[in-house]
């Protein structure tokens, strides 16, 4: 009685929860909303392109070849800041798996003692000491997981994300641990390019309208008008924008403790990450190590579909001989039963921030691939 | 026909914060793995492992060159190089293949990689085999 399995490899990038989009076969990860991002790749380069086709030609010849050449290099520069920003996981932690989250959940339960029926639980943190300050673990129940100091959960991308600094529409991903200085080189080049156009626009309006007016010099180069006012309304933007995160870098702070007050006010002062040296948190921010991604995305794993129906009780020992397949739970009484395991978990909802209920039936996709392998080593036993 | 069981239980050692947001876990040791090893083996296991990654989140000099040299290529450089801490997560995992081979595997567990957990947690699989029912005479 063995029911024909259909396994096909995928990789792990299909079936991890949230509402990321990923492209050339998890390579590239970004948010499911991209049409800001298109919008900023599409004032980037059109602009430049304009400042390109109109006024490098005059400068290079009047002035000096040197000015398109800087501008091509902080062009290409800018893009692949906005492009390494954009597509690079930004440090999402990945959720609990089963086991884990019942690891918790009992350590949670253990903590709480017994609460009398018709009370609610009280919240659940953990405090941990952090350079003698108390930081206070929120957990999170779309995660199950108690969130790492600084991190936090994006609900546009439902991911809990390392050291989250906010979510960006304008680069189409969050900016957290593993992408935040490629976003900041990002806003600073750009700023940079953007006042290299204005400053340069302005040059050769004055010089040409010296040789042939004001008028004729508009009409000459039409771009000029559009490049202008692109570049007067980003620049007050971008440069207001780096000016912050330069502020933030110097105190080692996100954007998203600046926004709740975390280390301000009455507790000014009190950050427990910062070195309280200007250079030091700077250098740690933008020089430090470059964190490898902990979402296996390319990774392979079985899926398997059952070509015919079958009915297996919790109970079945099939011999191991007929199986590329999985053989979840029958011999684990602890891990979940097949009936349980789905592999094409269409992506179950998380239930929201403020679900009292430990979802123990529910799991993530990720989890079926897993228990394979603990299966797999009790198989070989 | 043999029928075996196995149960398998996790173990979990959860990650340390106290001094920052640096990866380290906790040395305390967990009440489960009471007989199934020493202290200090499991001791020694986890301070080795917090040293590798102290060693790979080290900002100091080697970092600063490689930051800089990536940003002065725009980050292209890191198509072709492995960074510093792909190199000592590579150490690590040997590390605790090596670990699994020599002590906990004797041990009847299994020690994984806290990559593969999200770097929340070392867990360690309990194997405990036992033979289910007497219908059929096992081997």
């Amino acid at each position: 009685m063995s029911a024909v399995m259909i396994t096909r490899k995928v990789r792990k990038w299909e079936k991890l929860p949230g509402k990321n989009t990923f492209c050339c076969d998890g390579r590239v990860m970004m948010a499911r909303q991209k049409g800001i991002f298109y919008l900023t790749l599409f004032l980037i380069i059109g602009t430049c392109s304009l400042f390109f086709a109109f006024e490098c030609p005059y400068l290079a010849v009047h002035l000096s070849p040197a000015i398109p050449v800087f501008a091509v290099l902080l062009f290409l520069f800018v893009i692949a800041m906005l492009l390494r920003t954009s597509f690079s996981d930004p440090g999402v932690l990945p959720r609990a798996l089963p086991e884990e989250a019942n690891f918790i959940e009992m350590e949670i339960e253990a903590a709480n003692g017994n609460v009398p029926s018709g009370q609610r639980p009280p919240p659940r943190i953990r405090n941990v000491q952090i350079n003698n300050q108390i930081v206070k673990l929120k957990y999170c129940y779309t995660c199950k997981i108690f969130r790492p100091p600084r991190a936090s959960h994006c609900s546009i991308c439902d991911n809990c994300v390392d050291r989250f600094d906010h979510h960006c529409p304008w680069v189409g991903n969050c900016v957290g641990k593993r992408n935040y200085r490629y976003f900041y080189l990002f806003t600073l080049t750009l700023s940079l390019l953007t006042i290299y156009i204005f400053a340069f626009n302005i040059v050769h309006v004055v010089m040409r309208s010296v040789d042939q007016g004001f008028l004729n010099t508009l009409k000459e180069t039409p771009g000029t008008v559009l490049e202008v006012l692109v570049c007067f309304f980003t620049l007050w933007s971008m440069v207001g924008l780096t000016g912050f995160h330069t502020y933030l870098i110097s105190l080692n702070q996100t954007t998203n403790e600046d926004i709740k007050g975390s280390w301000s006010g009455k507790n000014r002062g009190q950050n427990p990450y910062s070195h309280k040296n200007i250079i030091k948190n700077c250098c740690e921010v933008l020089c430090g190590p470059t964190y490898p991604s902990v979402l296996d995305r390319r990774g392979l794993m079985q899926e398997d579909s059952p070509a015919a129906a079958n009915s297996e009780g919790p109970c079945s020992f099939d011999n191991p001989v007929a199986q590329t397949t999985k053989t979840t739970a029958p011999l684990i009484p602890n891990e979940h039963t097949p009936d349980d395991v789905k592999p094409s978990i269409a992506a179950e909802k998380s239930s929201g921030p403020k679900d009292d209920q430990p979802p123990a039936a529910k799991l993530p996709p990720l989890a079926s691939p897993e228990t394979d392998a603990e299966t797999s080593i009790a198989k070989n036993q | 026909m043999q029928r075996t069981a196995s149960l398998v239980t996790k173990v979990f050692i959860q990650r340390d914060y106290s001094e920052g947001t640096v990866c380290r876990f906790q040395t305390k040791f967990p009440a489960e793995l009471d007989n199934r090893v020493e202290r200090a083996l499991l001791e020694q296991t986890v301070k080795t492992l917090n040293s590798c990654y102290v060693e790979a989140e080290k900002v100091g000099g080697q970092s600063y060159l490689e930051g800089c040299l990536a940003c002065a290529t725009a980050y292209i450089v890191f198509l072709c190089m492995e960074t510093r801490y792909e190199k000592v997560l590579k150490k690590i995992s040997g590390y605790i293949q090596e670990q699994n081979e020599k002590i906990y595997a004797p041990r009847g567990l299994l020690l994984t990689d806290p990559i593969e957990r999200g770097m929340r947690v070392v867990s360690f699989i309990q194997l405990l085999l036992h033979s289910l029912r007497t219908t059929n005479t096992s081997v």
